[in-house]
């Protein structure tokens, strides 16, 4: 298998629930159509009404004006067909007119709720689950569950009431023969009832295969500069086939299930059709029945044929839609954890004091057996830059990740002048906090929509501050200036450009708390000493958190904080760690100790004298 | 929402939301090149996609025969019934009435072979026709994503994954959709049609006639219908590629959503765009529901027409009733498989315009070329001397980036190249690395021009590794192996050894079979970056591009890092953006570019003694240190 599956996938349907509740749980997508969807069953069964009655007529022709010589009533009935006729046309164009808006309206709703509903799902969901798998959820489930509210049901209903209206008609006109056909519907039944069962195991199958492609070509669209900087497309190409060739599988035994089914629903009305003629014959031949009566029932029989034929895909449709609804509730069904409590308030930006404190935190990833962070205590005052310093993996930019609570801490607690971050609004928090994180991520969209992500009140003013202490005024040089597309189309960016807007980002609106994972980690020398100094100053207004890797920058902090495996392990001005603590000093010290220098690569962890401590690798403990 | 949160002004709601996208530097961002809009375009495009199609199907051609053999079978056979009821009514009841069963038993016995056949033919078919769909859509996703990949850096700058997300799944879906809804019921009512009118001519000639009265307005209606739906579902391919890219993106900032409370104003975009899709989609479906009904009342009044024409024709006696009754029958099925035709033939509307989207991409040629007779690069040691020989190019015509650029690397020396942002170091490394190829000049790899090497002979000799470092879904272990798909678990674990990873990968729940889920989400950035070095490590090139690659690593990991790939690569050639002096301090030379142009050339102890740019920086560097 070439991906991975997500722990989340292929949930069984709950013990005791029905494969369709959760398709029916959607039904609220329909009720701003019930009145279309009243008209549309009006327009389609009266549409169908009138497709019965032309036979009908037809047996009135034959047996009437042509037995009986009478061209007058040859053209009335003849008229009466032409008129039924152009009804049944008129009601079919009501009817698909009216079923195309709600049924379009319909898919728009639920996509853009479960878009709201992914957009309030914590960040360790969205790590969790991957993004192919949630793209064929709002692409090719949505459009199954359109296809199936829209035409779907409608079909089942509508030729449910015409096999039902049918075979009443048959029976009133030869109760034996009609009786005889009303006996066809058992075998239809056991085998709808055994097809549905295996399809459904086989549409969920699917679904989930098609997610895995999606999530494949969405990765190798994401890497693929590592692809072609390795020349792995030989590699991916067969990983994607390796996927497209299960999805194939698939497809050949869920069309090979459908292929005996639908052949099986043909050969039912046929057989039925056979022994009708015969016995319908047969009563011709005892003058029980006219000859006229036998064409119209066999002509009318004739119409059970597409109603059940096309049960076969009715079902198939309605099974996909069912997984695919139970595919779509697995995402709306997931709590968002971190929401606002009922009582949650609103910090204003001017009441805020910037005294930023954890108080024995605790972090564990969901899922994951070990804790990131153990009983982080600190204390962030008011106007302070305090700088996080630590080996690589050490939990520095998670424990960022918990002060715009991304993530949520798992024991103790972040508090901001003294509140505790849970029981401020989040949205008033995220206010408060301005963040780059190591990575800047930015969207295809012009720089101004980048910047201003979600503040699009912010002034120009504001935007022309931010890019000045950003050192990103290179911004109103591009060819549209803040109007230009960046990110991923239109325009390269270096990576110092992007962390060069990530910045301006963070700090625009000049927000009482920044939080800024390596902010100057990808600028060369000289625009580093420039923002710098530009940082300098908004670093005295807010009370801030920097995770700092170079001795260079450091010179921002007031103090530093050495993060070493998930612990606080000392905290004090960068002078006196430097003076008195071994492994920071061997973390930030400008020149490298001797004993690194000398060491022979190829070797663990040479940087430790003590390699055999786990977490030696990174750190001098002499 | 609480009062401290911006809320948009109501007004200038609409333009504000067509504003957010920005403008494109690259005026043709949003499609392929061979999707113009012009009408040659258009029709060329249609050319080429019928082309693919034929060439899709081309290995099936025995299949297809056979499916076709079958489908007539079925169709013959379910085309039997109304004629065995006519013949059932007009030539057995007679008999029967005398007491002479034998034609009713003969014809029950040809209803029942009928029957028969018309399953096992149907069954058949269907199997049969799922193969062959399924077969086609196999190979045009591979060819499609194969081709995606072989497309240039540059091209997929420009088009953004998530279109290319959007071809191989939307696209896709849309043709898949026609595959399974039933290409075979489109051929079979086909068939039956053409079947039916060749029964209807011979039943009764003049009745046909009345029928073929219709014909003309058919055939006017589904002209004005192909055109309309051709250019109505090729605007919802666009639209509903926008609602994927806009989705893909915001998944993956999430973060940076969350963070900056980006949740209100995506959601109005998302709507914004989930409308457009939606308007395009009913404009669709709505040509759909005129076009159907139509086709239904041309049928409905041709079977009016028939009953009192042939009704009055019976009554002159010059037609039988059982004909009558046959002549509607069939006439039923006449119409009603075009009914289904008409929603086939929208299905296929749909498919061909993915298909054309499809073919657009697969039309793209790659700006960088595989060579039609590559060179192959000597082996062994001592090789990796790099060449840029008038080196000029840019990413867009009116700004170049580099402008006639001469520089030699001999074998083996390792480079470190500075300068603002925008000098051109990382264009640099894009050249070598062959992502893009140079608008004038050529960059050559020991004196072999990198456009006439083989692509996999290139990779195995140079790498680049930049701050990006993606790592693909798989284990820590396949990640690293990514460098060379051949090593074996122990060559992987010494690479990761070498780079220092080795202790923090150990540490992990699986150790080296550690899943990194979705795009290393668990790891830190350091750690990526780490394990990007023990797959370049790996990989052993003889040529190494570090393009900021080193700028998330604490300072003693970055050191070991250097150390480790200094001795492996102490006899290979290596260039080093980076932006920190200890790691520029440790190259054999440095190169200081400004605005494409080489401003300083030399040891960095050299430079550093002058008063030249890169003396200035290392004072800056030193007086930073505290």
């Amino acid at each position: 298998m070439p991906v991975e599956s997500d722990g989340d996938r292929a949930a069984p349907v709950a013990a005791g629930r029905h494969p369709v509740h959760n398709l029916w749980r959607l039904r609220r997508y329909l009720r701003p159509y019930a009145a279309e969807f009243a008209w549309l069953l009006v327009a389609g069964l009266a549409g169908t009404a009138a497709g019965i009655a032309v036979p009908l007529v037809v047996q009135r022709v034959v047996d009437g004006p042509v037995a009986r010589h009478e061209p007058a009533g040859l053209l009335q009935l003849g008229g009466l067909a032409l008129v039924l006729g152009v009804v049944e046309a008129a009601l079919i164009f009501i009817r698909r007119w009216v079923q195309s808006s709600s049924a379009v309206g319909m898919e728009a709703a639920l996509r853009a709720d479960v878009y709201a509903h992914l957009q309030r799902l914590p960040a360790s969901f969205h790590d969790r689950w991957q993004s192919g798998q949630l793209l064929s959820r709002i692409t090719s489930d949505l459009s199954v569950i359109r296809r199936f509210l829209s035409f779907g049901v409608f079909f089942l209903v509508l030729n449910l009431t015409t096999y039902v209206v049918v075979v009443l008609l048959l029976i009133h006109l030869h109760a034996a023969l009609g009786l005889l056909v009303a006996a066809s519907a058992v075998p239809l039944l056991l085998i709808t009832r055994r097809f549905g069962r295996h399809y459904h195991t086989a549409s969920r199958r699917m679904q989930d295969q098609q997610g895995d492609v999606a999530t494949l070509v969405e990765e190798t669209a994401q890497g693929l500069r590592t692809m072609k900087a390795y020349g792995r497309g030989p590699e991916l190409a067969a990983r994607f086939a390796a996927g497209a060739r299960t999805l194939h599988d698939t497809g050949v035994g869920k069309g090979r299930l459908l292929a005996n089914t639908a052949a099986l629903l043909d050969l039912v009305p046929n057989v039925t059709l056979g022994v009708v003629l015969v016995a319908g014959a047969a009563a011709a031949a005892q003058g029980v029945l006219t000859i006229g009566e036998l064409v119209a029932f066999a002509s009318l029989q004739l119409m059970l044929i597409w109603p059940v034929q096309s049960l076969g895909w009715i079902i198939a449709n309605g099974q996909e839609a069912a997984t695919a609804a139970d595919r779509i509730q697995e995402v709306l069904d997931t709590p968002p954890q971190i929401v606002d409590a009922p009582d949650a308030r609103v910090l204003a930006r001017d009441a805020v004091h910037g005294r930023l404190r954890f108080e024995r935190v605790d972090f564990r990833y969901p899922g994951a057996s070990a804790a990131v962070l153990h009983g982080i205590d600190l204390t962030v005052e008011p106007g302070e830059t305090l700088a996080l310093v630590g080996a690589t993996g050490c939990g520095k930019s998670t424990l960022l990740s918990l002060v715009p609570r991304l993530h949520e801490v798992t024991g103790g607690r972040i508090t901001l002048d003294g509140h505790d971050l849970r029981e401020l609004r989040l949205a008033s928090l995220r206010r408060l906090v301005g963040v780059a994180f190591e990575e800047p991520t930015l969207f295809s969209m012009s720089v101004r929509e980048n910047l201003t992500l979600g503040r699009p009140d912010a002034d120009d003013d504001e935007v022309r501050a931010a890019l000045a202490l950003a050192q990103a005024d290179f911004a109103y040089d591009l060819p549209w200036g803040l109007a230009t597309r960046v990110g991923e189309q239109g325009l390269s960016l270096s990576g110092g450009q992007r962390q060069r807007l990530a910045l301006a980002r963070a700090v625009l609106g000049r927000p009482a708390l920044l939080v800024l994972d390596d902010p100057l980690s990808a600028l060369d020398v000289h625009t580093e000493a420039l923002v710098e100094a530009a940082l300098r100053q908004v670093l005295r207004a807010s009370t801030a958190l920097l995770v700092v890797h170079r001795p260079s920058t450091i010179a921002l902090a007031d103090r530093v904080a050495l993060l070493d495996d998930g612990r606080i392990a000392a905290v004090g001005r960068h002078s006196e760690l430097l003076a008195s603590v071994p492994a920071y000093r061997a973390l930030l010290a400008a020149e490298p100790p001797a004993g690194v220098t000398d060491a022979t690569p190829g070797r663990t962890g040479p940087a430790a004298p003590d390699a055999s401590t786990p977490d030696g690798w990174g750190l001098v403990r002499s | 929402m609480n009062s401290a949160e911006p809320v948009d002004p109501p007004g200038g709601e609409e333009p504000e939301l067509n504003r957010w996208r920005g403008t494109a530097t690259d005026p043709e961002a949003d499609r392929s090149r061979a999707e113009e809009t012009t009408p040659e375009a258009v029709a060329r495009l249609r050319r080429h996609s019928r082309a693919l199609l034929a060439d899709l199907l081309r290995p099936h051609r025995g299949r297809l025969a056979a499916a076709v053999g079958l489908l007539l079978a079925q169709n013959a056979a379910a085309m039997a019934g109304p004629y065995l009821v006519m013949v059932g009514i007009d030539r057995a009841i007679p008999p029967l009435r005398a007491g002479n069963t034998t034609p009713l038993v003969a014809v029950a016995g040809a209803f029942a072979v009928a029957a028969v056949t018309e399953y096992a033919a149907r069954r058949g078919f269907l199997a049969l026709s799922a193969r062959i769909g399924q077969a086609v859509l196999l190979d045009l996703r591979q060819r499609v994503f194969g081709h995606f990949l072989r497309l240039s850096v540059g091209f997929h700058e420009r088009y953004t994954s998530g279109r290319m997300v959007s071809r191989l799944t939307s696209d896709l879906d849309s043709i898949a959709e026609l595959v399974d809804g039933g290409i075979d019921s489109l051929v079979l009512a086909a068939l039956s049609i053409l079947t039916v009118a060749g029964i209807l001519l011979w039943l009764d000639l003049p009745l046909a006639a009345v029928t073929l009265f219709a014909f003309p307005f058919l055939f006017w209606l589904s002209r004005w219908f192909a055109r309309a739906s051709a250019g109505a579902y090729r605007r919802t391919r666009e639209a509903v590629a926008l609602v994927i890219v806009h989705f893909v993106e915001s998944m993956r900032g999430i973060r940076a959503v969350q963070t900056f409370r980006r949740e209100p104003r995506n959601q109005r975009i998302f709507v914004a765009l989930g409308d457009d899709y939606r308007q395009t989609s009913l404009h669709a479906f709505r040509l759909i529901a005129t076009y159907s009904p139509a086709i239904k009342l041309i049928g409905n009044v041709t079977v009016a027409l028939v009953l009192c024409y042939g009704g009055w024709r019976v009554l002159g006696g010059r037609t039988e009733v059982g004909v009558l009754a046959a002549f509607l029958l069939y006439l039923r099925r006449f119409f009603e498989p075009m009914q289904e035709l008409s929603q086939f033939y929208n299905s296929l509307q749909s498919a061909t315009a993915a298909l054309e989207k499809l073919a657009g991409v697969l039309d793209e040629r790659p700006a960088v070329a595989e060579p039609a007779r590559p060179v192959p690069l000597p082996t062994g040691s001592g090789h990796g001397e790099l060449t840029f020989r008038g080196v000029s190019f840019g990413y867009r015509a009116d700004t170049p980036i580099l402008a006639g650029l001469d520089l030699t690397v001999p074998a083996g020396q390792t480079v470190a190249l500075i300068g603002p942002t925008g000098a051109g170091k990382s264009t640099i490394a894009k050249l070598v690395a062959r992502f893009h190829d140079p608008d004038a000049g050529s960059v050559l790899l020991d004196g072999i021009n990198l456009r006439e090497v083989a692509d996999a002979d290139l990779r195995r000799a140079v790498v680049l590794v930049t701050q990006e470092n993606h790592l693909f879904s798989g284990t820590v272990a396949e990640n690293i192996r990514f460098g060379r798909p051949d090593a074996d678990d122990a060559e992987v674990r010494a690479a990761a050894q070498a780079i220092g990873a080795h202790d923090f990968i150990a540490a992990l729940p699986d150790g080296y079979a550690t899943q990194v889920h979705r795009r290393g989400g668990r790891l830190s950035a350091g750690q990526r970056q780490l394990v990007a070095f023990a797959r370049a490590f790996l990989a052993d090139p003889t040529v190494l591009i570090l393009d900021e690659a080193t700028s998330s690593l604490d300072v003693p990991t970055e050191r070991l890092v250097q150390r480790a790939l200094g001795t492996i690569l102490r006899d290979r050639t290596a260039l080093v953006i980076a932006h920190r002096l200890s790691t520029v301090e440790t190259a054999d030379r440095v190169l200081v570019l400004d605005g494409g142009q080489l401003v300083e050339d030399g040891p960095p102890a050299v430079l550093a003694a002058t008063d030249g740019r890169y003396a200035a920086l290392h004072r800056q560097w030193r007086d930073s240190l505290v």
